[in-house]
């Protein structure tokens, strides 16, 4: 069980959230994962997976607006984040896997950068 | 992931309950109605959703569409519940739930999620070398069939819908249902006509 276990969508925004702001990202964006690494830094709970950070992908959809739960676990005020479902292939990120495969990952807004901007290092 | 249980593990828990009930969180009955929820919960009501898929278009577009509210339709009360997403599965595509950071599973329309799919076996090696996984439940995928490995990491809780198996034609929604097991809701098994029935 998880402090993100148990949330929902219907969760009402903290005071003073502002309003929702445009996705940044539209469905078949190339999308970067961020290549940080905040467990060096301090205590953190981080729903991004070690194996996609810095990893490059395809945004799939908004799966909506969900409160950022790297603030929830530790009972702060936790403003809502868009969340998204993105695409990666599952080679190269594993050698094990076959060309077509893929893993479709949720990670939140602020964990993506556009691809575009980086070098292509994947 | 739940920490194992330890000797203390009762006395804890009561303490938990006393103060939720005392700073009036949480009332007796709260818990009462939660339990009772969880414990009804079982993969019949996810076997239930695919089985009606499998014969009503409209139904499958809503189930996909939006699981939470097929959910409700069944009489799962989703409030307070991560939302459901539903993942289709077609001739060339098989999608694999897994959580690789704790345990994420739909338990509204699932229940308890079994030991193994907490196991850091298989969450680590579900998205490393999903057919290696796959080839332990003697789940082999036809030639051309790419995986689609879900890592359920935040807010969402994912079900699979998977391909109606051939030598089902005709069949009820009841026969339909008893052949989608827990596993085949998550991927790691598929729909399968038992011998004699397919005889039949």
């Amino acid at each position: 069980m998880t402090p993100a276990e148990g949330t929902s969508a219907a969760a009402s925004d903290p005071p003073g959230d502002p309003a929702p702001a445009q996705p940044r990202f539209p469905p078949g964006t190339r999308v970067q994962v961020r290549d940080d690494w905040p467990e060096r830094r301090g205590p953190c709970h981080i729903r991004t997976p070690h194996y996609l950070r810095g990893r490059t992908g395809t945004v799939q959809r908004l799966l909506g607006r969900f409160a950022n739960p790297e603030d929830l676990a530790f009972a702060r005020p936790a403003p809502k984040r868009a969340l998204y479902h993105v695409l990666f292939e599952q080679p190269p990120i594993w050698d094990e896997g076959r060309p077509g495969d893929e893993l479709l990952v949720e990670i939140f807004e602020h964990w993506l950068e556009p691809a575009e901007a980086m070098k292509e290092a994947v | 992931m739940s920490a194992p249980a330890r000797s203390d593990s009762p006395a804890r828990l009561e303490a938990l309950i006393g103060a939720l009930k005392a700073k009036s969180i949480l009332t007796e009955e709260e818990l009462a109605a939660r339990q009772a929820q969880t414990d009804r919960a079982s993969p019949e009501i996810g076997a239930r959703m695919v089985a009606r898929a499998w014969l009503d278009p409209e139904w499958r577009r809503r189930l996909l569409s939006d699981g939470s509210a097929a959910a409700e339709a069944m009489g799962v009360s989703m409030a307070g519940a991560p939302p459901l997403g539903v993942l289709e599965d077609t001739p060339q595509r098989h999608h694999l739930v897994v959580c690789t950071l704790c345990s994420c599973y739909p338990r509204a329309v699932l229940g308890y999620p079994p030991h193994w799919y907490k196991s850091f076996g298989f969450r680590a090696r579900s998205v490393r070398d999903p057919r290696g996984v796959l080839a332990e439940w003697g789940t082999v995928l036809p030639e051309g069939v790419d995986i689609r490995v879900v890592d359920s990491t935040a807010d969402y809780r994912w079900m699979v819908l998977p391909l109606r198996p051939d030598g089902t034609e005709g069949w009820s929604e009841d026969q339909l249902a008893a052949i989608v097991t827990r596993d085949a809701l998550v991927g790691v098994a598929l729909p399968k006509v038992p011998p004699a029935a397919a005889a039949a």
